[in-house]
């Protein structure tokens, strides 16, 4: 599945993660940055007004748009192929990858150029595109940096190439692109732009994904701040725009709503550079604009969200303030998720996406300090769902020791003298493991927490005996 | 343009309606929303307080802003011409240009006006032109942002390909925010008017942030910007 990154088990991946000094220091400080703007534009923003408003008119719109999602769908699609453009409803990622090939293969295309889009990473578009034999070129220059480098995976939503260093893409341009420039950003983006202008000028196909769809109008909107999206949307004959089918609004009103909480959760700007709003062109009389126009609105999984606790997860609208707040990605980065969706809303919307068993383990990395609520613009209680996620994973999913321990838990604590027992046998279970009052190498679920840190050991009092001590009145022993 | 087909709809939106557990809803209507924090933005302000947010947001974004009024617009336009040191120039085509009595400054500036009868052609001239220069429809104050409705004449490479795009700003289409431009919109859709193919909100030369979020100023799109604020007439 495209939307998965490397083959390691999950623990792998997070080992590896760690000892790679670069990449946490990369992340802590993308991270940084990138909550600090987003901080100088909400709350310490005196014209935006109060911050906590505009969040609950974010949940609003989502909710209702949500609760009434259907309808919206039907509308979309009605007013964009009123307007002449075709519109496909896939149901999983290949029936939108065959549909896509069908039109690459229609048109004889060659030359695919691509603005950045995570729904195109998550059903492996340019794989089946090349397959037809289109050459596809990445646009946006986190994403062109990450197909130079032998295809790459994105390591955070919003800056796909967050942990590759000034150094490492000078590197990387100079051995497969024959680059011969220093390692100055603006050099670096210079030569991108010099490498795509003319593929821009020759591509047959222009690839997007869709950040809002508005209903009303059957409008794509998109937001970016290169021009690289103006350029894959202006000059090729055919546009394709895939969509996530929860990524729309009623009308231009909530659009605008929809647009200012993105930018300045995601950038921390007023408004990106680019909002690009393109709807099917009614008359083919204009030189710069597409001829054909397709949209695929994609299922892969979503529904199984809705009419669950987990619906409010398609809330989201792929700003990755979560991402930016979040401690565990801080420490292991975009790539140990597994995923192409990481931090606190990967690890939500991936088990719901690709099922528990290639993403169960991932709502066990969080901290559950929730950051990642309070932080989302569109109030998604995203603490709260990955909890939701462990009961489920524990529930149906865990390996059978896992299982057996918490069967073990659940007979324990079912019986009040078996608890007490077990609860005063503790010590002396944990005898052996046991240095120094404290736990270094625990047994079974312990051993992942000592590997890394001592664990207290058990004392000889507990709660219920210091409980019930204290209630006569007596010290507070343990 | 004959009507686009639809594949799969009504098998996907059942699909939909039975996981919300329920009949396909037929009509909704949007809610009176309780939170509409957008309306209370800059609202009070005056057309002259206005200009000055947008050109303190326009400049902050690297943006080169010139305020002049209508009888100074040719002299200003020229002038900025100018620091291309004879760059092409192409410009849309716009009535707004000879009612500004910029049609002469565009001709004795050579400037290539937008001609779709002549095809591709525009675009390699936009291509190697050093300044597009368009007119501004709405003007967002709350960002320094402006916005173009593009279609064949108002051609969307000209305010995307130069290395430099130079908008003209009618202090009137300066309008708080965003909230004013989609409820204009919004409110042509419910009138049935048709709406145009590209609905382009520009905020400055184009950039990127995608290394080390170091700020580079120039990708794609256009390297430099310059707002003229045009008092009206």
């Amino acid at each position: 599945m495209a939307m998965k990154i490397g083959s390691k088990p999950f623990l792998g991946r997070v080992d590896e993660a760690l000892q790679d000094d670069f990449m946490r220091k990369a992340m802590s400080s993308a991270q940084d940055r990138l909550r600090g703007k987003k901080m100088l534009a909400t709350v310490e923003d005196e014209l935006v007004g109060d911050w906590e408003e505009w969040r609950s008119a974010g949940e609003e719109i989502r909710r209702h748009t949500l609760e009434n999602l259907d309808f919206y769908l039907d509308q979309l699609s009605e007013n964009f192929s009123k307007r002449g453009g075709h519109v496909y409803f896939a149901a999983t990622a290949e029936d939108a990858t065959r549909y896509i090939q069908e039109v690459a293969k229609q048109k004889n295309a060659k030359k695919v150029t691509k603005a950045k889009s995570m729904v195109t990473e998550e059903i492996g578009l340019n794989e089946a595109l090349e397959e037809v034999g289109c050459e596809v070129y990445e646009t946006d220059l986190a994403e062109y940096i990450l197909q130079i480098d032998d295809h790459d995976r994105p390591s955070h939503i919003v800056v796909p190439s967050l942990h590759k260093n000034k150094e490492q893409i000078r590197d990387t341009f100079r051995d497969k692109a024959n680059y011969t420039g220093t390692e100055e950003p603006k050099q670096l983006a210079a030569f991108a732009r010099s490498q795509l202008r003319e593929t821009f000028m020759q591509a047959d196909i222009g690839v997007t994904g869709c950040n809002f769809a508005v209903a009303e109008s059957g409008t794509i909107s998109l937001v970016t701040n290169e021009g690289n999206a103006n350029m894959v949307t202006t000059f090729p004959e055919t546009q394709i725009s895939i969509m996530g089918m929860e990524r729309l609004v009623p009308t231009w009103e909530e659009l605008d709503v929809m647009i200012n909480l993105l930018s300045r959760s995601a950038v921390g700007q007023k408004i990106t550079t680019y909002v690009t709003n393109l709807t099917p062109q009614l008359e083919e009389d204009s030189v710069d604009a597409p001829k054909e126009f397709h949209l695929v609105i994609l299922d892969a999984g979503r529904s199984k969200a809705l009419g669950t606790e987990f619906q409010s997860a398609l809330h989201c609208i792929r700003c990755a303030a979560c991402v930016n707040v979040c401690p565990v990605y801080r420490h292991i980065g975009g790539h140990a998720y597994g995923s192409i969706y990481q931090g606190p809303i990967g690890a939500v919307l991936s088990p719901i996406l690709g099922g528990y068993e290639e993403y169960g383990e991932l709502p066990f990395a969080s901290s559950l300090c929730a950051a990642c609520s309070e932080a989302c613009p569109v109030k998604i209680p995203l603490h709260e769902q990955l909890i939701r996620h462990r009961e489920i994973y524990v529930k149906e999913k865990a390996k059978t020791s896992e299982k057996l321990a918490m069967k073990a838990f659940g007979i324990g604590a079912s019986s009040p003298s078996l608890f007490r027992l077990t609860v005063k046998g503790m010590p002396a279970m944990m005898k052996p493991f046991v240095k120094d009052d404290s736990i270094s190498g625990g047994p079974g679920p312990m051993k992942l927490w000592t590997a890394v840190r001592d664990f207290p050991a058990p004392g000889n009092s507990n709660f219920r005996k210091w409980f019930d001590n204290h209630k006569k009145g007596g010290g507070t022993d343990g | 343009m004959a009507e686009g087909m639809i594949y799969n709809k009504s098998d996907f939106l059942a699909n939909i309606s039975t996981r919300l557990g329920r009949e396909q809803s037929k009509q909704v209507t949007r809610p009176d929303w309780k939170h509409r924090p957008q309306l209370e933005i800059l609202k009070e302000a005056s057309p002259e307080e206005l200009a000055a947010v947008f050109t303190k947001n326009s400049m902050e974004k690297t943006t080169t802003v010139i305020q002049t009024n209508s009888a100074r617009l040719g002299e200003v336009l020229l002038d900025t011409f100018a620091k291309y040191e004879g760059g092409r120039i192409v410009a849309t085509k716009d009535e707004r240009f000879s009612g500004y009595g910029l049609d002469v400054v565009l001709a004795d500036s050579g400037a290539h006006v937008w001609n779709s009868e002549l095809g591709e052609e525009n675009i390699e001239i936009a291509k190697q032109a050093a300044i597009g220069v368009f007119f501004s429809d709405v003007s967002l104050a709350e960002s320094g942002t402006v916005v173009q409705f593009n279609d064949k004449d108002i051609a969307r490479s000209v305010s995307l390909l130069p290395l430099a795009y130079v908008a003209i700003v009618p202090k009137s289409t300066i309008v708080p925010r965003m909230t004013q431009a989609s409820q204009t919109i919004h409110k042509s859709i419910g009138e049935g008017k048709e709406l145009s193919t590209c609905i382009n909100f520009i905020s400055g030369p184009s950039n990127s942030a995608d290394i080390e979020m170091n700020i580079v100023i120039g990708v794609h799109g256009p390297i430099e910007a310059v707002h003229i604020v045009v008092a009206d007439r």
